[in-house]
């Protein structure tokens, strides 16, 4: 007999959510949503009869068009409302978005928005599941979930892994929740930064903090890659490109140094050159691609999960 | 004949329908029958349902093996992302689908389930198979029958029929998962 | 005008006694036969000086979808205030004659609370001109506290010619202490909740940098400041420090601390409800720890409740868009029982939620015990009574409090200004 396995949450705004059961359960169901993916017919009829609303206050076709696919191939009905030339470009406040998607009938709603916290705030005025596809420097819980994801389909497991995440920390909600799922999970997690972009508080976070990008390497299972981006400069987070490239970009030299097994991971969108040398992001190591396929699998086995626990 | 089912005192609950020897001896004539339907088992493939569909899958191919040194294609065919009640019973963990060499295309495929109930299982079995390819035709082989069809499907192949009421349970138990081979109906209270 | 006695209330930690009301003056106290006067029965009551609020926002004019002259006067009188500060950034902002007398004359015309309107330092809240201070001085509203809260007055060559400029009138200029550029785009205040919950901090040294560059301005040109809602640990203890410092010279700092700083903290930031933005922001334990010792100790020397009102589209929305601020008039008085009453006694909550803001304020009227001779501002309290706090049941026009569903400790039954009542049974009078 099938065991039920509702993740036990009405929403997934944070990775913290998540306890280790309902994250393996994610990771076992996208594995075999990733095997549908070799066959012909990709459709399942799963969510025939449910309504997904991409709601993206801010630009990213990558992330809208993978949760779109993987809505679409659940057989799910997609609506995407996007920020540009629609009523929310015109100032309708995100309540009464949120009361016209209520009448739509959405059974899920996922929001990408540039303010921390609208996911909550969304959550009281929507019967249907909430899911954060980015909220501010808050969280990307999908996004870890994929990263995860990834790392165990390359290494086989995540319990034990050394992994380091690399960048601009402080702004990063991918580093938020990858710190808050890789923990649940067992992994050991080094964040490396100028000390300009960690956060105050960070002490408290189950994870280790360093300044020096070189000693963490050679011991790296993983190495995770944020974007750092330019306008951070002209406030002063550091000095220059130059100058971050040199002590916190990976470039080839660096990336010698990683053990034989080490890969390098990249959330996207790259800053090549930047935070990451080109030979590298499209070197055997690097993961960046098979991470954007990984993220239709997991959003699949998100939506499921989800979308399954409702009556 | 309904089964009832008092509790022996400080044992398990239920009743035992079929003990250890008792299930060895339907595979065994399940498998013969198999053999004869088919031809001896020509463009044929055995797909488990998971979970215990899988083991008496291996199971009845090994039969066939052992009397006719004939080797049946076995594979699994998970029908999680297929059922109809995801609503009502909510989401289950989906199980792993794997096509024995060759697919499904222009062959007979008989699915094989542990018990036969409301039909719901075999329908998303059956639309599972339908984005897999086209078999030339699909047959079912269970272990149990216990009644209460809710759909026009019917099993080619029954190893036993127990007319059960509703609210009482027919669960079967195999070494491969449950440590033990029998057949068990229990009581609603009694589960 | 009607006649009052009042019959059997306690006067503060007192002994119970009846007061007598004529033309708005306490005329006896003690045991008052009460012949042709209404009486009221305080049996139960504790008698305070009417409350005086050194820092509300009454949004008029400009917001009046928010909170009107009159709504705040009766959110105030009901929360046991004769007396309210209003501050100065409203639209147009505080910083002519013409506008302080206008709030004044509203104040007076709803006539539920003494409205005494605070000026702006700067022309537009601006920073950067004085505004004409001296002529909002001799208007009919007679200003003599300056403030441009809602922002800090950081060019330190300006607060240093502000503080210089009112001591010809006896003024005193009130600082919103924030460094803005250590500010610039911050969401609540800087520590383990603001990491976790991914919004850019509001550092404590943003604050306590600017009291210690003050505090050491007014002791240079020997001039009165008053810091606004203290919200650090640090701020208090550089306020210790100033206190010893000044005492015995010219210059001199006051400091008041909000009802919400003495009891809520940014842990409630975590479902990014907007009802809990504030500036200065709700901070961490150690804070509010800091800020009630130092309450009761007199570092800090006056409750201000920051009364903030915002229309809802304001406040339900995304955090990162809301107006920081919380309403306070209603509930103030409650909070504060409720957190301080064994320590301070009623004497002490007098001494820091009357007395010690009148003096700071100038207000010769209020800040009494109720005394023979004195103007009858004052307010009767059932320190047992419970209530539950319901957003739309208060006076305001605005439903923006952290305590909504909460229940509280200590009701203002009546509420007395210049001799009429304001309030009565706990109802608004009018």
């Amino acid at each position: 007999m099938t065991q039920r396995t509702h993740l036990g949450v009405r929403h997934l705004l944070s990775a913290a959510d998540l306890d280790r059961d309902a994250a393996k359960a994610v990771l076992d169901t996208a594995t075999e949503m990733a095997a549908m993916a070799g066959r012909e017919v990709k459709k399942l009829p799963t969510l025939r009869g449910r309504t997904v609303v991409n709601l993206f206050y801010e630009d990213s076709t990558r992330t809208r068009i993978s949760f779109e696919a993987a809505a679409k191939r659940l057989s799910a009905d997609v609506i995407n409302f996007s920020a540009k030339g629609s009523s929310v470009s015109k100032g309708e406040s995100l309540k009464d978005t949120a009361l016209t998607l209520q009448a739509m009938g959405a059974d899920a709603v996922v929001i990408r928005h540039s303010a921390s916290g609208a996911p909550h705030r969304l959550a009281q005025w929507v019967d249907g599941a909430v899911i954060n596809a980015g909220d501010g420097m808050h969280e990307h819980p999908t996004q870890a979930l994929l990263d995860a994801y990834t790392m165990r389909s390359r290494h086989g497991r995540v319990e034990g892994l050394k992994v380091v995440i690399v960048g601009d920390v402080l702004h990063s909600r991918v580093a938020r929740s990858n710190v808050h799922l890789l923990h649940t999970l067992g992994a050991h997690v080094t964040l490396v930064a100028p000390p300009t972009l960690l956060p105050v508080g960070v002490e408290a976070w189950p994870a280790d903090v360093s300044y020096d990008l070189d000693a963490a390497l050679p011991t790296a299972d993983v190495v995770m890659m944020l974007r750092v981006q330019r306008e951070r400069m002209g406030d002063s987070f550091f000095p220059s490109e130059r100058e971050y490239a040199r002590r916190y970009g990976l470039d080839a030299h660096r990336v010698r140094t990683l053990p034989d097994h080490g890969i390098v991971m990249h959330p996207g969108p790259m800053n090549r050159g930047m935070e990451i040398a080109p030979e590298v992001a499209d070197s055997a190591r690097s993961t960046i691609v098979e991470q954007v396929r990984n993220g239709v699998s997991v959003r699949m086995a998100v939506l499921y999960l989800m979308l399954g626990g409702m009556s | 004949m309904a089964y009832r089912t008092p509790a022996a005192p400080g044992g398990e609950p239920g009743k035992i329908i079929a003990s250890s020897a008792d299930l060895a001896r339907i595979l065994d004539r399940i498998a013969h029958q198999i053999l004869e339907k088919t031809d001896g088992g020509r463009d044929t493939l055995l797909l488990g349902i998971p979970t215990r569909g899988v083991p008496l899958a291996r199971r009845l191919a090994a039969r066939m093996e052992a009397f006719e040194q004939f080797k049946m294609p076995v594979g699994g065919l998970d029908v999680t992302l297929y059922r109809d009640d995801l609503r009502l019973r909510g989401a289950r963990a989906v199980g792993p689908t794997d096509l024995p060499a060759g697919g499904v295309d222009g062959r007979l495929v008989i699915l094989v389930d542990d018990v036969l109930f409301s039909g719901r299982t075999i329908r998303a079995a059956l639309d599972a198979l339908a984005d897999l390819g086209r078999p030339r035709a699909v047959q079912l082989a269970v272990l149990v029958d216990r009644g209460h069809r809710e759909l026009p499907i019917r099993a080619d192949y029954v190893g036993k029929n127990i007319p059960t009421a509703l609210d009482e349970s027919v669960r079967v138990r195999l070494t491969e998962i449950d440590g033990t081979d029998e057949i068990r109906i229990t009581g609603k209270e009694e589960v | 005008m009607t006649d009052y006695v009042i019959k059997g209330a306690r006067i503060l930690d007192g002994d119970t006694a009846d007061l007598s009301i004529q033309d708005g003056v306490v005329v006896e106290v003690g045991r008052v036969a009460g012949h042709g006067a209404e009486v009221i029965d305080a049996d139960g009551l504790v008698a305070l000086p009417g409350l005086v609020d050194l820092h509300t926002h009454l949004r008029e004019p400009g917001r009046e979808d928010a909170e009107t002259v009159e709504s705040g006067s009766r959110a105030a009188a009901l929360g046991g205030y004769t007396a309210v500060c209003a501050m100065a950034n409203t639209s147009p902002v505080a910083d002519t004659a013409g506008v302080v007398e206008q709030v004044w004359r509203l104040g007076r015309e709803a006539g539920l609370v003494d409205v005494r309107p605070v000026g702006a330092v700067t022309v537009g809240l601006g920073g950067e001109h004085l505004a004409e201070l001296g002529a909002m001085a001799d208007s009919a509203a007679r200003v003599r506290m300056f403030s441009d809260d809602g922002f800090c007055v950081s060019d330190p060559r300006l607060m240093r010619r502000a503080l210089e400029y009112v001591k010809a009138f006896d003024g005193v200029i009130a600082q919103h202490a924030e460094e803005p550029r250590l500010t610039a785009t911050s969401q609540m205040h800087e520590g383990v909740t603001s990491a976790r919950l991914g919004m850019p901090g509001w550092p404590a040294v943003a604050e306590e940098a600017i009291i210690a560059r003050d505090v050491l301005l007014a002791e240079h040109v020997g001039a009165r400041l008053h810091v606004c809602h203290v919200s650090t640990a640090g701020g208090v203890e550089i306020l210790r420090w100033a206190k010893r410092r000044l005492a015995g010279g010219p210059g001199a700092v006051t400091a008041e601390v909000t009802p919400h700083h003495l009891s809520l903290t940014d842990e409630l930031v975590e479902g990014y409800d907007p009802v809990y933005k504030v500036n200065p922001p709700l901070r961490t334990e150690a804070d509010v720890a800091a800020l009630r010792a130092a309450l009761v100790e007199g570092v800090i020397d006056a409750v201000a409740t920051d009364h903030a009102p915002h229309a809802v589209q304001d406040k339900e929305c995304e955090w990162a868009y809301a107006r920081p601020g919380m309403l306070g008039l209603e509930t103030a008085l409650s909070i504060v029982i409720g957190a301080l009453l064994d320590e301070l006694g009623w004497d002490g909550v007098a001494e820091r939620m009357s007395r010690a803001p009148a003096r700071i304020a100038g207000l010769a009227d209020h800040g009494h015990d109720p005394a023979p001779g004195r103007p009858a501002n004052l307010t009767l309290v059932d320190p047992d009574a419970e209530w539950t706090v319901d957003p739309a049941a208060l006076a305001s026009r605005s439903r923006n409090t952290p305590y909504a569903g909460m229940r509280l400790r200590g009701r203002v039954v009546a509420t007395f200004l210049y001799g009429r009542p304001t309030v009565l049974d706990g109802k608004a009078a009018r």
